[in-house]
C-alpha cells in the first residue's frame, strides 16, 4: 500500500448508500465545464426525442410549405426540397435518430460484452475461436463491411440496426475481454473457482461488477461510433429512409442549398456534432473520475 | 535462423491468412443473397431464360467452393470479374470487367490519401508530441476540448463547411472535385485539395489525442523519473529516453489513423463528387452491383491488413528485448 | 543549469520541520508531518518504518524531488546550505545526479530498456559537464563496476538491462549513482526485490563502496536486520513522524519507545516444536510443469502430520507456489500420487468432491487480490456457508458472527468492502473464509509476506492459536526464516523443484545440515550489526559450499 493509501484509510468511512451519494455529489460539483456542457446537451437531446411530437409545430412528413421556403416567421428554419418544415423534421429527427442509435448500442453492448466476458472466463479453445472470428471481423473496415452487408441484405431498419450492431459488437468483446482478463488473474477468481462457484456466477458476480466503469465508459464511444456510421450512411442514402426524418439523410436532401450560402444543410449536421461532443465530454470525464480512484 | 526474422515471417503469415479469411467472408457474403435478386437486378420484365442466363453469368450454380477459388485466382491475376451493370439492359449488352472500372478510381483515391497522409501525419506527431510535453498547461488543455470536440464532428459536416467557406462564399477552390484521365498534377492539387483539407482536419484530432496519449503513458514510466534524478533536461527525457521507446506505440497510432483516413474516403469523395474508390463503392452498393462492391471491400481490407501488419512489425524490429536476446 | 551557492559550515544535509502532503481522490492528505534530522558527511542513515511511515517519500524529499500527487507544505531541506524547497529548478536539476544520486527499489524498471548499460551509466557525467575525456569516463565506470564485483566487467557495460539478474542490475545502479562521486546517495529499498541469497552479495558491496568513498547515505528499509548491517544511525518512522532516533548499536540494545520495542519483538515468536501424529496429506514422487522438459516439480515426497504445521522454504524459483497449487489440484501433476487422509486424492481439482474441496482450503499472499473489491465482507463470508453447507439465513448470520470473532474482528467491518479495510484486516477475512467450511487443511501461501511485520506477527499468533483450539493442519509457505522458526514443526527447505532437505524444525534449525539449507539460513540478516562481515568471512573461510 502506499503512503498516501494507509493514511486515507484512517479517515475513511464505510461505503454505506448516504456516503457513496455524498462522494458522488462531490465528483459531480468539482466536474469541469466540460463536463456540464456535456450533461447539459445530452439532457437537452433527451428531452426533444422524448417529446417530439409535443414540441414540434408541424407534422413529421407533412407539406406545409413551398419548396425551400427560407426562414422566416412562419417555418423558422425554412423548408425542405418537398416543402416540409425544416424545424419540426430537425426535432423528429432527433426521435428517429437517438433512438436507432441507441437501441443498435444496446444489442451491440449486450452481444459483445457477454461473449467477451465468457471467453476471457472460460478461456480455452471457446476464447480462441471467438477471438479469431471477430479477429477476422474487424480486419474489415466498419464502414465497407456495412456498406457489404447493406448491398447484400438492403437497406430496412431492421437490417440497418443488426448489421451495425453485430459489427460495433466486435468492439466490445475486445474491450471487455480485455478488461475482464485483467480481473480473471486475480486471486479472488481463483478462489472463487476453488470454491466450487459456476462459470456464469464467476462472470456476473466476481468479474462483471469489477469491470464496470471502463465498460460503462466504452458504451458511451460505442453510441457516439454508431451514432456517426447511422448518420454517414443515411447521409450516403443507405441508412434509414425516406420519409423517416433522419439527420444524416436531411443533410443530403438539402445538401443543394449549399450552393446559395445557405447554412440550412448544416443544421441537421450540426445536430449530430453537439450531441456527439456532449456525450464525448461525459465519458471523457467519466473516465477521469475513475481512473483517478484506482491510483 | 534469426529470431526477428522468424516472428515477422511469422507475423506476415498471419496477416496473409487474415486476407484469405477475410476474402472468403467478403465472397461468401454473395451466399447470402436473397432470392429474387436476379429479378430485382433484372427489372421486373425479365424473363426466366434470362434470368437462368443471369445466374448461370454470376456463377450461382456452380458450387461454391469451385467459385470462391476462380474468384480467388482471378484476384490473383487483377481479374475481379464482371460489373453486373453489365447484364441485362444496363449495360447494353458489353461486358465491363471490375477491374477496368476500379484502376483509375484506385488511382485517384491513392493520390488524395497520400495528399492527405502527408500533411496530417506530420502534423499530428508534432502537435501531440507538445501537447505531451507541456501536459497540463493551458495549451495542453485547450488541445485536450478542442480535439475532443473536433473528432465528434462527422465529416461531411466538415465537409460542407469547407465547402460553404471556401468553395462558395470565397470561391478559392472548386466544390466539385473533378479529374479525368488526362489531368495534370496542378488539376490534380486544385481538385483534391478541398477533400484532402477534409480528410486531413477529420484524421489530426484522432492522431493528436492518441500520440499524447502514447507519450504521455511513456513519460510516466519509472526509468524516466531515474532519468530526471540524474538531471536531466526536458528535452534529453524527451529524445534520449522516451523517442526511442516511442516507435511502437506512435507506429500502431499512425497505422490505426490511416485505416481510418481510408474509410473516410467514401464520405468525401461522394460529398465533393471526386472519382474516387469510395465513390464507386458507394453507387455500387446503391445499385447493388456485387462484383464491384466486392473488389471494392477486398481492397479496402488489404489496405487495413497492410498497414497494420507493418505497424506491427515497425513494433517487433524496435522492441530492444527481441533485437537482443539474452 | 546554474550550480547554486554552497555553503559547508554546517552538516551534509539538515531537514527541519518538513511537511509532505499527497493528493488522493481530490483530497489533500499530511503524509509527512514534521520530520528534523541531520546528516553528517560520510554517516548512514537508517529509515525504517512500516510502509506508510513515509520513508521513500522523505527519502526522495532529501533529494528536493516529490512524486507526482505530493507537494511539500512547510519545513526547510538544506543541502550543502542550500535549502532545496526553495531552489529552482535548474539548481536542483544541477545537483540531481552529481551532488545527491538515488539507487531505486527496482533496478529493471528504473533502466531504459533501448539503452545499454554503459550509456546510462555514463550519463550522469556527461549531463553535468564530465564527459570530455570519454575513454577515461569508461575506464572509471569500469572500475566502479570490478568494485561491485559484477562479472565481467570490461564488457558487461554493452549489454541491455534484459539481458541481467536481478542482483546484477542493482550493482550497476549502485555504479550508475556514484560515477559522479556524489556527496549523498539515497537507496530506496535496494535489496527488498532480491532474494535472500543474493540480498546478501548486494548488501555487502553497497556497504563496502559507501566505506571505501566515504559518501553519505540515506539507506530505506522496512527490514530491521538489514538496516542493522549498514547503518551508523537509524530514524524509526511511523505515519509520518519520528518515533526515535539512536545510533544503531543504541537502538538495538536498548530502544526507548513503545513502538520501536514492538518492531523488534517480532522476530522473537518461536512455537514449540509438537511431536508427530498421523498422517493427514501424503505426497508421494510427485512431478509437475509443463512436460518432462520444463519440470517444475520433481519427484517431491512430503508426510504432513494432522494438527500440525509443516513450512515449506525457499527462494523464488524452488517451486514452493507450485506444490502448494498442485497439492490444490490447480496445476495438476503428470505423475506421484496424492493421498489425503488415507484415501487417494485425484491430481485434478476438478476430478474432487464437493466434500473434498471443503477440507482442504488455501490462503493467498496478497490480501489485496485476494478478496473481490466489490463485495461486502459479510456476504464473502456468507457465500460459503450457503453453497457448501447449505445453511440457512439465520444460521448463517450466527457463524459469521462466529467467524468474525474467531480471527479477532470486530462485527461492525461486515459491512464494509474490503477497500475499506486494512492489509491485516484484510487476510484476516481471507483466514476467516477459509475456516467458514470447517477444513481440515489449510495452505497459507506466503500469507504474511505482503505485511507489516507487526501485523504479521499478529496474524501468525492468530494462526497459532486457531491451530491449538481446532487442530488445523498448515502447509506453510514461506521464505523468510523469521517466520519457519515462529510457526513451524517440520521443515522442508526446496531448491529449483526439488527438496533439498526435510526434518523436524530442531534438526533442521542447527548444523550440521545441507550445503544448501546452511547457505540459505546464513544468508538471512540477523539483528547483530557485527553478523554481515561474520558471514562473509565464514564464506570466504569456504566453510559452505555454494551448489
Amino acid at each position: 500500500m502506499t503512503a498516501q493509501e494507509d493514511a486515507v484509510l484512517m479517515q475513511k468511512t464505510p461505503s454505506s448508500a448516504a456516503n457513496r451519494r455524498r462522494r458522488f455529489w462531490r465528483h459531480l460539483s468539482k466536474a469541469p465545464i466540460s463536463a456540464w456542457i456535456g450533461i447539459v446537451i445530452v439532457l437537452a437531446y433527451m428531452f426533444v426525442a422524448l417529446f417530439a411530437p409535443w414540441i414540434a409545430p408541424h407534422g413529421e412528413t407533412e407539406v406545409v410549405g413551398g419548396q425551400y421556403d427560407p426562414w422566416g416567421e412562419q417555418f423558422l428554419l425554412g423548408t425542405d426540397q418537398l416543402g416540409r418544415d425544416m424545424l419540426s423534421r430537425m426535432i423528429y429527427g432527433a426521435r428517429n435518430t437517438i433512438s436507432v442509435a441507441l437501441m443498435t448500442t444496446s444489442i451491440a453492448f449486450i452481444i459483445g460484452t457477454g461473449l467477451g466476458l465468457l471467453a476471457a472466463t472460460v478461456g480455452g479453445w471457446i476464447d480462441q475461436l471467438l477471438s479469431r472470428i471477430v479477429d477476422v471481423i474487424m480486419a474489415i473496415p466498419q464502414l465497407i463491411f456495412a456498406l457489404l452487408l447493406l448491398s447484400i441484405f438492403g437497406t430496412s431498419i431492421i437490417s440497418l440496426v443488426l448489421i451495425i450492431a453485430v459489427l460495433d459488437s466486435t468492439r466490445l468483446f475486445r474491450v471487455s475481454r480485455s478488461v475482464a482478463l485483467n480481473v480473471t488473474v486475480l486471486d479472488f477468481v481463483e478462489a472463487a473457482r476453488l470454491q466450487g462457484e459456476g462459470t456464469l456466477w464467476i462472470m456476473t458476480r466476481e468479474i462483471l461488477p469489477n469491470i464496470l466503469a471502463p465498460i460503462i465508459a466504452e458504451f458511451g464511444m460505442r453510441f457516439c461510433f454508431v451514432f456517426l456510421t447511422i448518420a454517414a450512411l443515411s447521409f450516403l442514402g443507405l441508412g434509414i429512409q425516406p420519409p423517416t426524418a433522419d439527420w444524416g439523410s436531411m443533410v443530403r436532401e438539402n445538401a443543394t442549398l449549399i450552393n446559395y450560402s445557405d447554412i440550412t444543410p448544416l443544421l441537421p449536421a450540426g445536430a449530430i456534432a453537439l450531441l456527439t461532443i456532449g456525450v464525448n465530454f461525459i465519458v471523457d470525464w467519466f473516465l477521469h473520475i475513475t481512473s483517478g480512484l484506482k491510483e | 535462423m534469426n529470431p526477428i526474422l522468424k516472428i515477422i515471417l511469422q507475423r506476415l503469415g498471419l496477416g496473409l491468412l487474415t486476407l484469405v479469411a477475410v476474402s472468403a467472408v467478403i465472397f461468401s457474403a454473395i451466399q447470402m443473397l436473397p432470392g429474387d435478386f436476379a429479378s430485382a437486378i433484372l427489372g421486373q420484365s425479365a424473363t426466366p431464360e434470362t434470368v437462368k442466363a443471369f445466374q448461370h453469368q454470376i456463377g450461382l450454380d456452380k458450387p461454391a467452393l469451385e467459385r470462391y477459388w476462380d474468384w480467388i485466382d482471378g484476384v490473383a491475376h487483377g481479374d475481379f470479374g464482371y460489373s453486373f451493370s453489365s447484364a441485362g439492359s444496363l449495360g447494353g449488352g458489353h461486358d465491363r470487367p471490375v477491374a477496368g472500372l476500379i484502376a483509375p478510381r484506385l488511382k485517384n483515391t491513392l493520390i488524395l490519401a497520400s495528399i492527405a497522409a502527408s500533411v496530417a501525419v506530420p502534423l499530428a506527431l508534432i502537435i501531440g508530441i507538445l501537447a505531451a510535453l507541456y501536459r497540463d498547461s493551458f495549451f495542453d488543455r485547450f488541445i485536450n476540448s478542442f480535439s475532443l470536440a473536433w473528432i465528434s464532428f462527422p465529416e461531411f459536416f466538415i465537409a460542407y463547411i469547407l465547402m460553404l467557406f471556401l468553395s462558395v462564399k470565397y470561391q478559392l477552390l472548386p466544390s466539385l472535385a473533378s479529374v479525368s484521365e488526362d489531368s495534370g498534377i496542378g488539376d490534380y492539387l486544385r481538385a483534391c485539395a478541398l477533400p484532402a483539407m477534409t480528410l486531413v482536419l477529420v484524421t489530426l484530432a484522432h492522431m493528436m489525442r492518441m500520440t499524447r496519449t502514447a507519450l504521455v503513458n511513456l513519460m510516466s514510466t519509472p526509468y524516466i523519473e531515474m532519468a530526471r534524478l540524474k538531471g536531466a533536461s526536458r528535452w534529453r527525457l524527451i529524445c534520449l529516453h522516451a523517442l526511442p521507446n516511442a516507435w511502437a506505440p506512435i507506429a500502431n497510432v499512425i497505422a490505426l489513423n490511416l485505416a481510418y483516413l481510408i474509410v473516410g474516403v467514401v464520405i468525401v469523395e461522394n460529398v465533393f463528387v471526386y472519382p474516387g474508390i469510395g465513390q464507386l463503392m458507394v453507387s455500387a452498393v446503391a445499385s447493388r452491383d456485387i462484383p464491384v462492391v466486392q473488389a471494392c471491400a477486398l481492397i479496402f481490407a488489404a489496405t487495413y491488413i497492410l498497414f497494420n501488419l507493418t505497424a506491427d512489425i515497425v513494433g517487433i524490429v524496435t522492441n530492444p528485448k527481441l533485437l537482443h536476446r539474452r | 543549469m546554474r550550480k547554486p551557492e554552497f555553503n559547508d559550515a554546517g552538516p551534509l544535509l539538515e531537514v527541519r520541520d518538513l511537511k509532505i502532503e499527497g493528493q488522493s481522490d481530490d483530497r489533500w492528505h499530511d503524509i509527512v508531518k514534521g520530520v528534523s534530522f541531520d546528516l553528517q558527511r560520510g554517516e548512514v542513515l537508517g529509515l525504517i518504518g512500516e510502509s506508510g511511515a513515509g520513508k521513500s517519500t522523505i527519502g526522495l524529499a532529501s533529494m528536493g524531488y516529490v512524486r507526482a500527487g505530493c507537494r511539500i507544505k512547510g519545513g526547510s531541506i538544506r543541502y550543502r546550505g542550500v535549502d532545496l524547497v526553495t531552489a529552482g529548478d535548474s539548481e536542483k536539476r544541477s545537483i540531481w545526479g552529481a551532488e545527491v544520486a538515488y539507487v531505486a527499489q527496482s533496478a529493471a524498471a528504473a533502466f531504459n530498456p533501448a539503452h545499454r548499460l554503459m550509456e546510462q551509466c555514463e550519463e550522469p557525467s556527461v549531463i553535468h559537464g564530465e564527459g570530455n575525456k570519454e575513454r577515461r569516463l569508461q575506464d572509471k565506470i569500469i572500475s566502479l563496476f570490478k568494485r561491485l564485483s559484477l562479472p565481467s566487467p570490461e564488457t558487461i557495460g554493452e549489454r541491455y538491462p534484459h539481458q541481467l539478474s536481478g542482483g546484477q542490475l542493482q550493482r550497476v545502479m549502485t555504479a550508475m549513482a556514484m560515477s559522479c562521486h556524489p556527496g549523498l546517495l539515497v537507496f530506496d529499498e535496494p535489496t527488498t526485490a532480491l532474494d535472500v541469497t543474493t540480498q546478501i552479495e548486494v548488501l555487502a558491496t553497497i556497504k563496502q563502496i559507501v566505506r571505501d568513498f566515504g559518501v553519505a547515505a540515506i539507506y530505506i528499509t522496512h527490514d530491521l536486520a538489514v538496516v542493522s548491517q549498514v547503518a551508523d544511525r537509524i530514524i524509526v518512522l511511523r505515519y509520518g513522524e519520528v518515533v526515535e532516533e539512536a545510533a544503531t548499536t543504541t537502538m538495538l540494545t536498548s530502544p526507548q519507545a513503545a513502538y520501536t520495542r514492538s518492531l523488534w519483538a517480532v522476530r522473537k515468536l518461536d512455537k514449540k516444536e509438537d511431536p508427530t501424529s498421523d498422517v493427514v496429506l501424503r505426497i508421494k514422487n510427485v512431478n509437475a510443469g509443463y512436460g518432462k522438459a520444463l519440470k517444475v516439480l520433481n519427484n517431491i515426497s512430503l508426510d504432513v502430520a494432522r494438527g500440525r504445521t509443516v513450512a515449506i522454504v525457499g527462494e523464488s524459483g524452488s517451486g514452493k507456489s507450485t506444490l502448494a497449487r498442485t497439492i490444490m489440484g490447480l496445476q495438476p501433476a503428470f505423475s506421484g500420487s496424492l493421498e489425503f487422509d488415507g484415501a487417494a486424492l485425484p491430481l485434478h481439482f476438478k476430478k474432487r468432491s464437493a466434500l473434498l474441496h471443503r477440507r482442504i482450503q488455501m490462503i493467498y499472499q496478497s490480501p489485496d487480490t485476494a478478496l473481490n473489491p466489490r463485495r461486502r465482507v459479510s456476504d464473502i463470508l456468507s457465500r460459503p456457508l450457503k453453497r457448501h453447507l447449505g445453511m440457512g439465513a439465520e444460521a448463517r448470520r450466527r457463524r459469521v458472527a462466529e467467524l468474525m470473532s474467531m480471527v479477532e474482528l470486530n462485527e461492525r467491518l461486515l459491512e464494509r468492502l474490503p477497500s475499506e479495510l486494512s492489509g491485516g484486516e484484510k487476510q484476516r477475512v481471507c483466514i476467516a473464509r477459509a475456516l467458514a467450511v470447517e477444513p481440515e487443511l489449510i495452505i497459507c501461501d506466503e500469507v504474511t509476506s505482503a505485511l507489516d511485520q507487526i501485523v504479521a506477527e499478529g496474524v501468525l499468533k492468530l494462526l497459532l492459536r486457531l491451530q491449538q483450539q481446532i487442530g488445523i493442519t498448515y502447509l506453510f509457505i514461506t521464505h523468510d526464516l523469521a517466520t519457519v522458526k515462529a510457526i513451524s514443526d517440520w521443515i522442508v527447505v526446496m531448491h529449483r523443484g526439488e527438496i533439498m532437505e526435510q526434518g523436524p524444525k530442531s534438526k533442521i534449525l542447527t548444523p550440521p545440515r545441507h550445503p544448501y539449507t546452511e547457505l540459505l539460513f546464513s544468508s538471512m540478516p540477523e539483528m547483530d550489526p557485527t553478523w554481515l562481515p561474520r558471514v562473509l568471512q565464514e564464506r570466504q573461510a569456504g566453510i559452505a559450499n555454494r551448489p
